[in-house]
């Protein structure tokens, strides 16, 4: 007994040391980013674990993995030191156009993409000041701004295997060496002439690089097009409309509900012919879950805006796709707002994450907080809708049935040619627009930037001529209830309720980014660069950058092992064409309405491009 | 009555005839204008030696602060899609069109110029696709946005439906010019 007794007891010393070893020899950060968040809590959602591996320091896609985390584990910076945060280098784009991209950071380098023309900064981080190691100018022509719905915006490039891929305002996709700056292939994928460009950044998954084109008030004819990562050969193409075999709608479709089910929805649900050209664009955000090997991303508005034109259900717009990444075949569709009467698109992020089941199991699920104004939690195998909450205000759709996936209109709000509709919430941005959410698992919180916008609206016969607008709308929008245009939310998405808000008197049009250190951060229009209590939202620090922000913040491992946070500044996009484009205030129209609700915006921040970078003092 | 104010209100109502008649004249029968696009001079240009620029095309007259060809261009406006990318004159993908400020020059022969022939950083080329007639009416119209044409001669009912305020209450800008061809 003894005898067995003094071996267990050497057997635990044994693994107790060879535990230190390993812990000693382990970088600090792998200690962070391996920790398993979800044991604190049973209640909490959890990043899906294959689509959110631990963090390396890095920065490679602007989602930061493929889960759409938006999650830095680093946490150098932290809710106690952050008052300290301070400008270690800032970089000059030269551009003055909208500024959404992130920066990316891989093996040192930094890599910058601006809005048109498209130009990517390589930066030597090693060296001080940061160093060009390369520049890419594409010569992206000028002629696709004219195309370009809500500014010449590039919503970012993502590293892979030694290569760096980036879409062209101009409608191509490109691969570059990520050391030399020289370009592997270049593929056409959209065509300004039809109205199409390209302002979403790829994914790079299992060999593919997914591009979808912009145009959604253009009359394009919204589609997904994988391309092969090595040669930049098209691979599948997925249209939003059109017959089952250019949808990619074979016998692996399972739709969720019955309402999602037919042949030829994609003909079916509109009048004749008018699926050719009606919009469905895919200009968002995709994620990708490597264990079921599916590919997720939502679709645009259907055009034209006047819904009148286009009676039936517009299928494939204004819904989420799952396709199979090596085919590209559907596996589900859910149309989140099916014949969309006020542009609500549905291209916003889809956070892949894992949330507690009815007994205690984990249900694969997604988290997206809509721009219909519902923060939805589906199962991201089938697509049925485990909830559907509204976390802003909404006076257009009561709600979601749960049993049947319908949203449920409020009757009498449905414009009507000839006349004109008023107080439409949310309005055409949506309760939020393209800038993502971050969510946190530390805090199991999905960390919200959106808005608080109401429209009237009037209807108009629109004509389709290929390359020009096909909106067919007179919008006017201002703010919603309480005069605060843009509002923070942390959301609960197991709980369903918000767990704290900020109110912001511009629109926010910036994504968030959550840290390990405790922290959110996230900007505003007029170039204030916050940081908050991610439990809290306590205001932590802010920094007054030049120009507006509405680009993606990241935080990554410098060569010197100390964590950097970076963000664009460069007002513009949809929100800040009053600035970047000169608008005219006197038009409440303009800008598809968006000027209505920014008059001051003129005075309170001039165009920009730069991107700064923060650390603690050394 | 008195003749003598009978010939007033004669001569009175001849004015407001003659003037009346004037903001909407059309001449169907009248000599034809030459269907071309003018080669209206580029603003902000240099003319080596001193030069002067081109003198408003003559067909200017015709359109300028013209009821038809101004109600003509308006629907025109929303026809071809114009109202997509300039709004109502506010701007959007397109630049603001009511703000006096113009990239490629702001007089009606560089206005039809540029619908005519398109602009490089997206403005589409029309030549082609409307007859020039249609450009001039449509260059009249743009021309009301910034309140250049006269009072009587615009809609006085917005074609809008969100609450912009009509064109008989658009205040003039001046057009500023980049050099003195705008003028």
């Amino acid at each position: 007994m003894r005898r067995i007794l003094a071996g267990i007891v050497a057997i635990v010393a044994l693994a107790v040391i060879v535990a230190a070893v390993l812990g000693a020899a382990r970088p600090r950060h792998d200690a962070l980013a391996t920790t398993d968040y979800g044991s604190q809590s049973p209640a909490k959602a959890v990043p899906a674990a294959d689509a959110s591996p631990p963090d390396d320091g890095n920065w490679t896609m602007p989602g930061k993995d493929y889960a759409s985390t938006r999650f830095s584990a680093l946490s150098q910076v932290n809710r106690g030191n952050v008052g300290k945060l301070q400008v270690a280098f800032t970089v000059s784009t030269g551009t003055t156009e909208g500024f959404e991209a992130p920066p990316l950071v891989v093996h040192n380098t930094m890599y910058i993409v601006t809005p048109w023309p498209n130009t990517v900064f390589a930066l030597d981080l090693t060296k001080p000041g940061a160093p060009a190691k390369w520049v890419y100018r594409p010569n992206t022509a000028a002629a696709a701004k004219g195309v370009a719905c809500c500014g010449p915006v590039n919503r970012g490039a993502v590293y892979a295997d030694g290569k760096l891929f980036l879409n062209l305002l101009d409608g191509h996709a490109v691969a570059l060496d990520a050391n030399s700056g020289t370009e592997l292939w270049r593929t056409q994928v959209a065509d300004i002439q039809k109205g199409e460009t390209i302002t979403m950044a790829p994914l790079v998954a299992a060999g593919k690089v997914l591009v979808g084109n912009s145009g959604g008030e253009m009359g394009v004819r919204g589609r997904l097009t994988a391309l092969d990562e090595g040669s930049g050969k098209i691979a599948w193409i997925g249209y939003t409309t059109g017959p089952d075999k250019d949808v990619l709608i074979g016998p692996d479709y399972k739709p969720p509900y019955p309402k999602d089910a037919g042949k030829d929805l994609g003909v079916t649900t509109w009048p004749p012919e008018m699926w050719k050209i009606g919009g469905g664009s895919v200009w968002g955000w995709l994620s990708y879950d490597p264990k079921l090997k599916l590919v997720y991303y939502g679709t645009s508005n259907p055009g034209p805006w006047n819904s009148q034109q286009r009676p039936g259900d517009n299928k494939f717009t204004a819904g989420v796709f799952a396709r199979d990444i090596d085919t590209g075949k559907v596996r589900w569709f859910y149309q989140s707002t099916p014949h969309d009467l006020y542009d609500h698109d549905d291209i916003n992020e889809i956070v892949l994450a894992d949330v507690p089941g009815p007994n205690g199991q984990r249900i694969p699920a997604m988290l997206r907080p809509s721009r219909n104004g519902f923060f939805y939690v589906q199962d991201r195998r089938t697509g049925r809708v485990l909830s559907a909450t509204p976390y802003s205000y909404i006076n257009v759709y009561k709600g979601v049935d749960l049993k049947t996936g319908q949203l449920v209109r409020v009757p009498g709000m449905e414009p009507q040619q000839g006349r004109v509709l008023r107080n439409i919430c949310p309005a055409s941005p949506g309760a939020k627009d393209w800038n993502p959410s971050a969510f946190s698992p530390v805090t199991g919180l999905v960390y919200i930037p959106h808005i608080n916008l109401c429209q009237d609206m009037g209807i108009s016969n629109a004509n389709y001529i290929a390359g020009t607008p096909f909106v067919g709308a007179d919008v006017k929008m201002y703010a919603g209830p309480g005069a605060n245009r843009g509002v923070f939310t942390a959301w609960d998405p197991i709980a369903r309720r918000k767990v704290f808000e900020i109110k912001e008197d511009l629109p926010l049009w910036s994504p968030a980014l959550a840290t390990g250190g405790g922290l959110v951060f996230y900007g505003t229009m007029d170039g204030w660069f916050k940081a908050i209590d991610a439990r809290t939202g306590k205001l932590l620090w802010q920094f007054k950058t030049a120009s507006g922000i509405i680009g993606q913040p990241i935080s990554y491992r410098g060569p010197d092992g100390r964590q950097y946070i970076a963000v664009p500044s460069g007002v513009g996009g949809w929100a800040g064409a009053i600035v970047t484009a000169d608008l005219d205030p006197d038009d409440p129209t303009a800008a598809l309405g968006f000027v209505n609700a920014v008059k001051d915006l003129k005075k309170r921040v001039a165009a920009g491009g730069v991107v700064y970078v923060f650390a603690l003092p050394k | 009555m008195s003749s003598r104010f009978r010939n007033s209100f004669v001569a009175i109502a001849l004015l407001a005839l003659v003037c009346g008649c004037d903001r909407d004249r059309q001449e169907p029968r009248g000599k034809p204008l030459g269907e071309t696009v003018p080669m209206a001079a580029a603003p902000d240009t240099i003319f080596p030696g001193g030069g002067r620029p081109a003198p408003l095309d003559a067909r200017a007259a015709a359109y300028e602060g013209n009821a038809y060809a101004i109600a003509q261009g308006q629907q025109l406006f929303t026809w071809m899609n114009c109202v997509g990318c300039h709004s109502h004159g506010g701007g959007g993908m397109g630049p603001a069109l009511m703000d006096g400020k113009w990239r490629y020059g702001g007089r009606i022969d560089q206005i039809v110029a540029s619908i005519a022939n398109g602009q490089p950083n997206g403005m589409p080329s029309w030549r082609g696709k409307l007859t020039s007639q249609q450009i001039w009416q449509l260059a009249a119209y743009v021309r009301t946005l910034s309140g250049q044409a006269r009072k009587d001669s615009v809609g006085a009912r917005a074609e809008t439906m969100s609450n912009s305020p009509p064109q008989t209450q658009t205040i003039r800008k001046p057009v500023k010019p980049a050099d003195s061809a705008q003028q």
